[in-house]
């Protein structure tokens, strides 16, 4: 009896806490969006629309466009996946399909090894070496380009892009292999006709979430992509200077006076990102979730 | 419900197990460590100065902090960077003694100063050249206020508009709130004119920091600057920059700026939360008098020019 009386205590201390850390995750998105709206949602108000959605970034002479900021952002995200989908997909087919026993006991780590270098340190490696590469290759002016960025973005989104897109190629079945193999088909037609595209839901999956590490990131973009804000809307932009959103924050908030319009502003792209970010993610658990609901494959 | 990743959990676990041993042991290491130099430490000083501001200025105002602790132990005095607004917006909530700044105040930073009892002190403490920098293979070596103007508005776009080889010219800034970026841009960009509304090309490169002005500088031969003269390292090659095209052109040095021959350098600034008082009054005084000693060492230029006037 008593006993059992201290086990319950037990689990209801221990249920307690796991309950107040779930919620209290919910709690703190709660808490930083209404700090977000709070100190960002001014500036819709104080910088009139044709100013903040226009092309024009100069915040000491209050030109608040946000349309090149936006545009630089999405540029380099939409190439970074371009370049770390095939790459992020074949090694993900690679670790789960072909490699032998061995090697995939080496390769996993290796790749979750990949995901913990720090930023900067990539930013580095992207200045002095990436940077001067791809002048000389592409002729661009300058090595500190949008293409420079997206590199080392596809670089960083790679680790989460193959662990998820791996998982999803290992929820599919068994029988699924069995059966393409059983109707004559070689290895290579079983995974690119039937384990792919059956894996695809959780492909999609890999490649949002690997968006939302890419548009979020900061310190390496920062320092590889020449932050100047122009409108890269001509065809050479990719191999033309640009600034991101996230780049803008971080570079000028530490020097921002507080409460000034360009404060608000700069909370103002925070929103702006965060709403980006909250949609792609949504997007991303939602395709997740239809995949959990179909029978077939779980 | 939920699928197991890890096929080796035993291999994280030890893992982990490593981490948090290591960890601990390091705490306890620095828990050890720490009350002795505590005890040293806290023993002299009793009056201290809280001193913040410009990334420019902390390089020499740690050099002076240094020395007067040595020359004074019963005063501490602790300097950290974070730039101009950051200081100034520290001394107007009075949380530092003094702030440094590569920029004047803005005039709504000195009516919050005034909000809050106070009327911030300007005080000239050095001088700043700007250098104008190229890539080392670059032959072009002068260029006069005019054609740096056009060249960071885009009227010339080829190094050889200006005698250089011909290249695209590729700007380079430092980013918009630093206080080289305002003084480039008002005394150069603008030539100084008042209601001169002319800015920054929009496809100016603008660096984080000094390192990336000169990284790009070392390794791109496109590529203008301009940074600080305490910043400029030997990597980099200096262009002698002239008023108009029929004075001279003149390369930066302690010795140009103080004659008034250079034409780009700035004053650097100290603001106190109104008129000093006890150890920090003479803390200025000795940083206006025999700190200036210091100031040339850092690659700054002393106020030699303001003692001769007075």
């Amino acid at each position: 009896m008593r006993k059992g009386s201290m086990s319950g205590w037990g689990e209801f201390v221990v249920e307690t806490l796991v309950r107040v850390a779930g919620f209290s995750a919910i709690g703190f998105v709660l808490l930083i969006f209404l700090f977000l709206l709070r100190e960002g949602v001014p500036a819709f108000f104080e910088v009139v629309p044709g100013n903040l959605f226009g092309t024009r970034w100069y915040p000491t002479f209050d030109l608040f466009g946000t349309l090149p900021l936006v545009l630089g952002s999405l540029l380099i995200t939409i190439t970074a996946i371009v370049i770390a989908l095939p790459l992020g997909v074949a090694t993900a087919v690679f670790v789960r399909e072909v490699a032998p026993n061995w090697a995939r006991e080496i390769l996993k780590p290796m790749i979750e090894v990949l995901a913990g270098i720090p930023s900067v340190v990539l930013g580095f490696f992207g200045m002095t070496l990436v940077a001067p590469f791809v002048r000389q290759v592409f002729g661009a002016p300058t090595g500190l380009t949008a293409f420079t960025g997206a590199l080392i973005l596809a670089y960083m989104a790679l680790p989460t892009l193959i662990s998820v897109a791996e998982d999803a190629l290992d929820a599919v079945p068994r029988s699924y292999r069995d059966a393409a193999l059983a109707m004559g088909a070689t290895q290579w037609q079983t995974i690119w006709r039937v384990v792919v595209p059956a894996a695809r839901s959780g492909i999609v999956t890999a490649v949002l979430l690997g968006m939302g590490r890419a548009i979020g990131e900061t310190m390496a973009v920062m320092m590889v992509t020449g932050n100047a804000a122009r409108m890269p809307l001509t065809l050479d932009s990719l191999f033309r200077p640009i600034r991101t959103m996230t780049a803008t924050i971080a570079a000028e908030m530490g020097e921002v006076a507080q409460g000034s319009t360009h404060y608000h502003a700069l909370f103002g792209i925070g929103i702006i990102l965060f709403v980006l970010t909250f949609v792609i993610n949504l997007t991303a658990a939602s395709a997740l979730f239809q995949k959990r609901r179909r029978g077939g494959l779980r | 419900m939920f699928r197991k990743d890890y096929r080796s959990p035993s291999l994280m676990k030890y893992l982990i197990l490593g981490c948090l041993l290591l960890g601990s042991a390091l705490a306890l290491g620095g828990c050890a460590a720490r009350p002795a130099t505590s005890a040293a430490g806290s023993a002299a000083p009793i009056e201290t100065i809280e001193n913040k501001g410009s990334d420019t200025l902390v390089n020499l105002a740690l050099a002076w902090a240094e020395r007067y602790m040595q020359m004074h132990p019963e005063v501490s005095i602790s300097v950290t960077g974070g730039g101009s607004g950051t200081g100034i917006a520290a001394m107007i909530n009075d949380t530092v003694d003094i702030a440094n700044a590569s920029r004047e105040m803005k005039p709504e930073e000195i009516v919050a100063a005034e909000k809050n009892g106070f009327t911030p002190i300007e005080w000239v403490v050095a001088r700043d050249a700007i250098a104008v920098v190229v890539n080392p293979t670059n032959p072009v070596d002068g260029l006069t206020l005019q054609q740096i103007s056009d060249i960071y508005t885009r009227k010339i776009t080829n190094w050889r508009q200006v005698g250089g080889e011909d290249r695209p010219i590729v700007l380079l800034s430092r980013e918009s709130n630093s206080g080289t970026y305002v003084y480039f841009l008002e005394n150069v960009i603008r030539l100084g004119q008042k209601g001169n509304e002319t800015l920054f090309a929009p496809d100016t490169l603008l660096m984080p920091s000094s390192e990336g002005i000169s990284a790009e500088v070392r390794h791109n031969p496109n590529a203008i600057g301009y940074d600080g003269l305490g910043y400029v390292t030997s990597d980099q090659k200096m262009v002698a920059v002239a008023v108009d095209a029929s004075s001279p052109h003149v390369l930066p040095s302690i010795v140009t700026v103080n004659d008034g021959s250079y034409p780009v350098s700035r004053p650097l600034y100290m603001y106190t939360p109104g008129e000093p008082q006890g150890v920090v009054k003479t803390y200025l005084d000795w940083v206006l008098g025999d700190g200036q000693g210091l100031v040339a060492t850092l690659g700054f230029v002393p106020l030699a020019s303001r003692q001769v006037d007075k």
